[in-house]
């Protein structure tokens, strides 16, 4: 049997740092499923996110994706970084009402987020404030809706094909 | 060699800049991808990728199907790569479930994952001398992964989309006589890949052409999210089965490849050497390849429980991870957001871009190894 | 001229694969007897044909790959399986190429750019539909970005299907196309 699926990627250690790196906007932390969770205020965003990958000893300096949940009521944007140097990983979630859909760019600290954005952007119509291109990246100008969001539907099989 | 051209203006005659258009249509961009290149004079000075040409919604139409149904919409995502993306879905299921998986599983899943690999990076190898204009190149290339893909056809009955790994294991024992071909295969692949490296590997013009260009250092790659041999061949040592060990990789004994310049030639370098390994893993697992049962103990109905998971995998590409959002208790994920390895590196595109000559500007392209399939998703 | 017709209907392909038309047939014969004769060069058919025969024995499809079929396009012009045995060449370039192999699935992003190469082609041209995708959608038949086969947008003369068709169903597509080239201008006349 191999046990390599189920790696932990937060040590306690690394947890304190965290926190005592982020005491000023105080964000919830926890450990879940061997990551690291931190969910921050939306207005935080992006300060949070310079110092995680400015400290030398967390160094996260590898964002691999960002990625949009539509929970119905809310929004979240959910951000994976991650550390090439001490294996660590981390995942920020922020939280976004439906009535204001916007958050801070991140493209300053991570270039890379550069088009991860856009296509949050897309598909779910959430505006990255400090995005010098928020232009249709893989939809095209001219298309209806954000076919993200759990209110645009799919066909279902009985409908395409009847019974 | 700086990439950086200082562009020299002669004050008197009268020159403007010229934007040309290239794709989605056309033979060197490796599918539907779409840039517009300003240029001044041969130099090139500003790059405008467009992609979306290929969106097909594969996240949305998951969250319609059922998870077992999922891994075929995997294999036709990175379409180069078929088995390693399967094996990236069921390992996120497997974690969220915790499923274990029987060690014969693991190892077939190795060899078809390694060998997809080598047949990947062979047809990187064609299509690269393609565009640099070699016709030789994708002959071999192809010839060798027709080979592969002959085996993989024995295995799970398909040449391509195979849909072969489940979760907790893989579909089906290996059909007889699985082991004596592999053998027999691997030493064509080796004879292969020294045919390979005599036509391009050690020629001089290929060596003119990749060598210096578009070069990308280490903290750049690293800020774009660019993984893999592109991001190896900068001199950055992160290969997730080494650095993040999945599967049995652990115990494996292998090298990882380690470019330092790079550029072109390391990116090529880099992928050969990895067929190189990927050969050595092979054997090493066909050694050693035990007997046993091939499925782990799996519901019949996959609910994993609330949460999110995120997995990722060494693809021949890159980094690939699926982020699943479970809801608990459901067929379907309310979730599922895909993390493809070239979407990352393509982006690093116009940094390398920018300065090179007109001429290099398919050789920078054809050496980030993009699957549009996985770019648009 | 010195062409053998070949004798397919004794080969694998079937009856229906003899695709000489009637005078053709009766040219051969008498090219055969001048042969005899000392005397050959000469065949006599309706210039349509001939031209017909001409096109389908040198097919240029546009290069033109979209998804993952297009692998199994590059595949089948590779060594192991050899298109150009059919007179088939790749050509990057629309305005010279006769065929379109749409290998692939057709996103609405890229429908213009389609219709756009499919105008720039000179005629007579013809499209293939290679794979489900290009047939009908395939697998992302419910996707909201998908076209449901590129037959909503441009004429198609043959259907591949499979996911992805296997080398061996292009070819046999391809033979199908030249079937129906070579038929063209008995059908024009109404035969
Ligand atoms: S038919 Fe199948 S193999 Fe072909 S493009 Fe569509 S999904 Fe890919």
């Amino acid at each position: 049997m191999s046990t390599d699926n189920f790696n932990q990627y937060v040590t306690e250690e690394f947890e304190t740092k965290t926190r005592d790196l982020l005491t000023d906007s105080s964000p919830d932390i926890q450990p879940v499923f061997g990551e690291l969770g931190i969910i921050c205020n939306r207005s935080d965003i992006s300060s949070v996110c310079k110092l995680l990958k400015d400290d030398p000893e967390i160094s996260m300096k590898y964002l691999r994706s960002i990625s949009v949940v539509d929970w119905v009521e809310h929004m979240e944007v959910v951000y994976h970084l991650s550390s090439i140097e001490h294996m660590n990983r981390i995942v920020v979630k922020v939280k976004i009402p439906l009535e204001d859909l916007r958050v801070d760019s991140v493209i300053n600290v991570w270039a890379g987020a550069d088009w991860h954005e856009r296509e949050g952007h897309d598909l779910f119509g959430i505006e990255f404030i400090g995005h010098p291109d928020m232009a249709p990246l893989i939809l095209y100008e001219g298309f209806e809706g954000f076919p993200g969001r759990k209110s645009f539907e799919i066909p279902s099989q009985e409908t395409l094909y009847g019974d | 060699m700086e990439t950086k051209a200082t562009v020299i203006r002669d004050q008197d005659s009268d020159t403007a800049e010229l934007r040309i258009n290239m794709g989605p249509q056309h033979p060197a961009t490796h599918g539907v991808f779409r840039m517009v290149l300003t240029l001044d004079g041969e130099r090139v000075v500003n790059v405008e990728p467009h992609i979306g040409y290929l969106h097909r919604g594969s996240e949305k139409l998951s969250e319609g199907e059922n998870f077992q149904q999922i891994t075929t919409l995997f294999d036709r995502l990175d379409y180069i790569s078929n088995f390693n993306n399967e094996w990236v879905y069921v390992r996120v299921l497997e974690r969220a479930m915790e499923v274990e998986i029987p060690e014969r599983a693991e190892f077939i899943r190795i060899i078809l994952g390694e060998l997809n690999r080598v047949a990947s990076h062979f047809l990187f190898y064609g299509t690269y001398g393609l565009d640099i204009g070699a016709m030789n190149p994708v002959m071999i290339g192809f010839r060798e992964r027709e080979r592969i893909q002959a085996l993989f056809e024995g295995v799970s009955g398909a040449r391509m989309m195979h849909n072969y790994f489940r979760v907790g294991g893989v579909k089906e024992d290996l059909p007889d006589g699985f082991v004596p071909a592999v053998n027999i295969l691997l030493d064509q692949l080796k004879r292969g890949y020294e045919d390979a490296r005599n036509t391009l590997t050690e020629s001089e013009i290929f060596i003119e052409r990749t060598a210096g260009i578009g070069k990308l250092g280490p903290e750049k790659t690293l800020d774009y999210g660019v993984t893999g041999p592109v991001l190896r061949a900068a001199g950055v040592d992160y290969d997730i089965r080494k650095a993040d060990p999945y599967s049995m990789y652990s115990q494996l004994d292998f090298k990882i490849p380690l470019g330092s310049h790079g550029d072109c030639y390391d990116r090529y370098m880099v992928r050969m050497l990895e067929i190189e390994q990927s050969i050595n893993i092979i054997e090493q697992c066909v050694a050693n390849l035990p007997e046993g049962p091939i499925q782990g103990k799996v519901p019949r109905i996959l609910r994993p429980p609330e949460g999110d998971f995120f997995v990722h995998g060494e693809n021949p590409r890159g980094d690939l991870g699926v982020y699943l959002v479970s809801a608990g208790g459901t067929v379907r994920p309310y979730r599922l957001k895909i993390r493809g390895p070239s979407f990352s590196n393509l982006m690093a595109l116009s940094s390398m871009m920018e300065g090179a000559y007109l001429a290099d500007s398919t050789v920078i392209l054809g050496s980030l190894d993009i699957v549009l399939g996985e770019v648009d998703r | 001229m010195a062409i053998e017709p070949r004798n397919l209907s004794e080969s694998s392909h079937g009856k229906d694969r003899l695709i000489l038309p009637e005078e053709a047939k009766g040219a051969w014969s008498s090219i055969k007897e001048n042969r005899k004769s000392g005397i050959s060069g000469v065949v006599t058919l309706k210039s349509e044909e001939l031209f017909a025969m001409a096109r389908k024995s040198s097919l240029w499809p546009l290069t033109f790959g979209l998804a993952c079929c297009a692998i199994e396009m590059i595949s089948t012009y590779m060594p192991n399986h050899d298109f150009d045995r059919f007179g088939v060449v790749t050509w990057p370039s629309p305005r010279q190429s006769d065929v379109m192999i749409v290998a692939g699935t057709v996103v609405k992003k890229m429908a213009e750019p389609i219709k756009l190469l499919y105008e720039q082609m000179a005629s007579p041209k013809w499209v293939i539909a290679m794979g489900s995708c290009a047939t009908c959608g395939g697998p992302y038949v419910r996707s909201y970005s998908v076209v449901m086969g590129v037959d909503q947008i441009i004429p198609v003369d043959v259907y591949v299907p499979g996911c992805p068709p296997r080398p061996e169903a292009l070819l046999g597509g391809v033979m199908e196309l030249q079937d129906i080239i070579q038929k063209e201008p008995r059908k024009k006349r109404g035969l």
